[in-house]
């Protein structure tokens, strides 16, 4: 399928950007070479945990091409030796008194090449005396573990935070008076979104103006710009982050890291512009993991599968410093959603987040705030329910969806979901998969095993249902560090009816110099290729919080579709005045202004945009020109939900999965660019195969990291792939300016429960009801022995 | 060390270091940033160009290894302003997203194309096996190629 049309408004349209990609002519922060400029290493822990005795920099700095060694000592005195999170935690820069995780910084080189800095990292000799490391989040609030946050006043053991969520008395009420419970111990184990693109940063410090820019691949310019201000004292006007072309994000972008303030402090003390990047080991190693919760998810139903409560317990590992990115009210993230796409009487969860010595983080990886977790722990708890109650898993599912008449629905545990036919969703799916077929198929298959034929493959088919929450957020009830998750827009007509469109939103490769022109061609009838949208650079665009948990169309979009329809009004007033005609008068056809009952006599935007900024005599209050702008703030989120079918061929002789089938139902509301949300959606079922069945960050015992390289840690090929089949229903949502839903994560947080349900449904006649992620050939052939391992530590 | 190579049809002489890596190389002495660095451990495939006409993942190749030899990237990919096959089945079916995996993509699909100018889709999954891509799930790649396979001349020569 290719695109070759050039709608003027919604539609397939091929993507401005790709002009400059395909031509090695992108623009990422490591092509970025400023006159001048130096590089920066990081030194790093090698330990887990353990006292720095003394760190000797003397031979680094003895280095012909070094020009600064920066070390914990050297950031206390400038008070940036700790910093903060986006959780209002604190994280060491460089550290000082201990090193709490493997890989943790130590100290930072600047040189004036790459290679030399890597060369005097070499040079600086730490002391460190070992301590023991704390590595299980299921152990790390034991009687007599080491404290890691000794640093924290007050602080006596690994204790983060408790938070939960629905009416607990009213769940136990429900599930004592059950007839069936189920439980289920579920692990969503540490992973890492590993975008192709590491990141970096080049911080450039103009000591004359005091102005400091600082190039870097962040996902969230506009709220790095205000932490640097509140961080590090610089007045926030003479700061500019500029995030130019991205190499993926996927959540890892979104935080502050280390070395962006190295880089910082690098280029005061030199006076020089300095560039840091980091390799790939200290992304996979350092910056933002995902995941990590250790689940025991409860389900209470009756003998027939009415699903009537349920309740979920977790313990969150969030490493060393609370580096995860969540609303402030919510340190759990949005993982309350966990009642998925069911109707339940009651529903309670509650959630204790731990340190461990591990890396910190605790990003959304391609998923909104927690919601991965959460619909992963449903799914695949309806599945153990299905296995008890032995029902088909697609009738359970069918039978507890919500309906379409029930929304807006009032979850139990506090979200009002905004639009759904789920039904006719699954339906679309177990149609496209042919689901009946395939189960006779696997009928057939089932008997000649249990009649002794053992050889070839098991089939496995694995369903999955997800209901997303995205859009984050009115500012009422979220924000980060104080500041409220609402985004600003600027569109500007030009004289000659061309445009610019500024959104504080930025594109890590999700298309928005192309969406976003679409969404304004769609409401004022300019053509996209005559729209300019810019982005990623705070100087040149409005306040917003950035691009993550699928946040951009739902709130930039609005942003977008409300400040065209302010231009579209002003220009109503514009052509009221050039057709002598009240404006009560006109009426809209795209792109056009017109008397009504007249259609012969009207004004194009082009022709109202010059006159705008004529001579032409405009009524009392009026301002001349054509622009607006404008700032959006979401009354609530959008639901977006999907229905997955996976089959599988599971080797029970070596445990090995090969995905056969993946079939896609996405709902995400008006889809602006039918072929840009398509890639979405294969980018993200692609992602729920990767952690399924591959993606691991391992630690052993010391809390060695067993995932620092894309050797150990493996990412799914072109091999591991099926050609996706995709279908879609569009249910708009009823609040959004353009019924558009967001759509960035919902196959990431959909499609890892249908891969995992589909293995397990394949070695059920082994008896297996449940197996952690991600079920490689060892795992898989492990749980067919009945010998399952924990799959997230190395610990013998 | 001096070296001599010819990059896209120009020579080039420069002083290295014996340890400099081609990626480096391309990039940082001759600006040529198409190519993107991307693992330390040739898994990721973002660096793959042309040696001699054969792809390479050139983190794992010394700059001084090409010392006398040809490199093609993928500034080299295009005629002048029109495009190779290869790019525009690329734009034409969204076979890119963050465009950071792209040109490296784009190197192995030429090449496969010139030996194999009918591949098969499993050809075409193998081909690109050796690299990374977080955002398409590569179903969009494996079109890309195929519309490229369809359209040797590109499209004005097909219609």
């Amino acid at each position: 399928m290719t695109t070759v049309d050039k709608p003027i408004g919604f539609g397939r349209m091929q993507r401005k950007e790709d002009a400059r990609f395909v031509r090695g002519r992108g623009n990422y922060v490591d092509d970025v070479v400023l006159p001048g400029m130096l590089y920066g290493a990081v030194l790093r822990s090698p330990f887990a945990h353990a006292r720095i005795v003394s760190i000797d920099t003397a031979a680094a700095q003895a280095h012909p091409k070094v020009k600064a060694v920066i070390t914990g000592q050297t950031l206390e005195g400038l008070k940036l030796a700790w910093m903060p999170t986006l959780s209002a935690d604190t994280q060491a820069v460089l550290a000082t008194d201990k090193v709490r995780f493997q890989g943790q910084e130590v100290a930072f080189v600047v040189a004036t090449d790459k290679y030399a800095a890597r060369d005097a990292l070499e040079l600086i000799d730490v002391e460190y005396e070992p301590l023991p490391a704390v590595v299980d989040a299921r152990r790390a609030l034991d009687p007599g573990t080491p404290v890691i946050r000794d640093d924290k006043e007050g602080q006596a053991d690994n204790h983060i935070f408790d938070w939960g969520a629905g009416d607990e008395a009213a769940t136990d009420a429900v599930f004592a008076s059950a007839e069936v419970v189920v439980a289920q111990d579920v692990l969503y184990p540490r992973v890492h979104p590993a975008p192709l693109e590491t990141c970096g940063a080049i911080a450039d410090f103009d000591a004359v103006t005091g102005k400091l820019t600082i190039w870097c691949n962040t996902q969230a310019p506009h709220a790095h710009r205000t932490v640097y201000a509140l961080v590090a004292g610089l007045p926030e006007h003479k700061i500019r982050v500029i995030s130019p072309d991205v190499g993926g994000g996927f959540g890892n972008k979104v935080p502050i890291y280390p070395g962006y303030v190295c880089a910082i402090v690098g280029s005061i003390v030199t006076g020089k512009p300095v560039k840091w990047m980091e390799d790939r080991s200290e992304n996979l190693m350092s910056t933002g993991f995902a995941r990590d919760y250790h689940m025991r998810g409860e389900v209470a139903a009756s003998r027939d599968g009415d699903i009537r409560a349920l309740r979920v317990k977790v313990i969150a590992d969030h490493g060393a410093f609370n580096g995860t990115a969540q609303p402030t009210k919510f340190p759990a993230g949005f993982f309350h959603v966990f009642t998925g796409s069911y109707d339940v009487e009651a529903a309670h969860c509650a959630v204790t987040g731990v340190y461990t010595n591990k890396a910190p983080g605790g990003v959304a990886y391609a998923c909104s705030f927690r919601i991965t977790e959460a619909a992963y722990l449903i799914e695949r708890m309806i599945d153990v329910l299905a296995y008890e109650l032995d029902m088909d898993p697609a009738e359970l599912r069918m039978k507890n969806l919500l309906k379409p008449e029930q929304f807006p629905y009032p979850s139990p545990t506090g979200w009002e979901y905004d639009s759904g036919d789920y039904p006719r969703a699954l339906s679309l799916a177990l149609e496209m998969a042919g689901y009946d077929e395939l189960r006779a198929q696997q009928a057939l298959e089932r008997a000649r095993w249990a009649a002794g034929d053992r050889g070839g493959p098991l089939t496995g088919i694995g369903l999955s249902f997800f209901t997303e929450a995205v859009g984050a957020g009115p500012r009422k009830h979220m924000d980060i560090l104080g500041l409220g998750m609402a985004d600003g827009a600027e569109l500007r007509v030009h004289p000659t009816g061309k445009a610019v469109l500024r959104i504080s939103v930025q594109s890590q490769g999700q298309g928005h110099e192309t969406t976003y022109a679409q969404i304004v061609a769609e409401e004022l009838g300019i053509s996209p290729d005559d729209i300019e949208v810019v982005h990623g650079d705070t100087d040149q665009t409005p306040f917003g919080l950035g691009t993550y948990g699928s946040r951009s169309t739902p709130v930039s979009g609005a942003a977008t579709a409300v400040v065209a329809r302010k231009v579209r009004e002003r220009a109503r007033q514009v052509a009221s005045a050039m057709l002598e005609v009240d404006p009560g008068d006109l009426e809209w056809e795209k792109g056009r202004w017109f008397v009504r009952g007249d259609q012969a006599q009207g004004r194009t935007i082009q022709e109202i945009a010059f006159a705008a900024h004529s001579s032409l005599e405009l009524p009392e209050g009026i301002e001349g020109h054509l622009d607006a702008t404008t700032v959006y703030n979401p009354p609530n989120l959008t639901f977006p939900f999907g229905a997955y079918i996976c089959v599988v061929d599971v080797d029970p002789g070596t445990g090995q999965v090969k995905v056969r089938r993946f079939v896609a139902v996405d709902d995400c509301g008006v889809r602006i660019n039918p072929m840009i949300v398509e890639g979405q959606v294969h980018g993200g079922l692609a992602d729920g195969v990767g952690m399924a069945l591959m993606q691991l960050i391992a630690f052993d015992e010391d809390g060695n990291c067993l995932g620092a390289s894309f050797m150990d840690y493996l990412l799914p090929t072109s091999m591991e792939c099926p050609s996706w089949e995709l279908g879609e229903t569009v249910t708009p949502s009823p609040h959004h300016p353009i019924g558009a839903k967001g759509v960035g994560e919902s196959a990431t947080v959909g499609s890892p429960a249908a891969v995992v349900n589909a293995v397990l449904d394949a070695l059920k006649p082994y008896g297996v009801r449940h197996a952690d992620m991600p079920l490689t050939p060892a795992h898989v052939w492990r749980a067919i022995q009945g010998r399952p391992i924990r799959t997230d530590l190395a610990i013998t | 060390m001096q070296i001599t190579v010819t990059v896209n049809g120009d020579e080039h002489t420069a002083e290295v270091e014996p340890r400099l890596l081609l990626v480096h190389f391309l990039r940082d002495t001759l600006g040529l940033t198409g190519t993107h660095w991307g693992c330390d451990t040739s898994n990721c495939g973002v660096c793959v160009v042309w040696l001699d006409g054969a792809p390479v993942k050139s983190c794992t190749v010394l700059a001084v290894m090409a010392d006398g030899r040809t490199v093609r990237t993928v500034e080299g990919l295009a005629a002048g302003a029109d495009l190779d096959p290869v790019q525009e089945g690329f734009v034409r079916c969204h076979g890119l997203q963050c465009g950071f995996c792209t040109p490296g993509m784009m190197m192995t699909a030429r090449w496969l194309l010139d030996r194999n100018p009918d591949p098969s889709e499993d050809e075409i999954r193998e081909a690109i096996s050796g690299q990374s891509c977080r955002c398409t799930g590569y179903e969009n790649i494996v079109r890309a190629v195929q519309w490229a396979a369809a359209h040797p001349a590109g499209e004005v020569a097909a219609q």
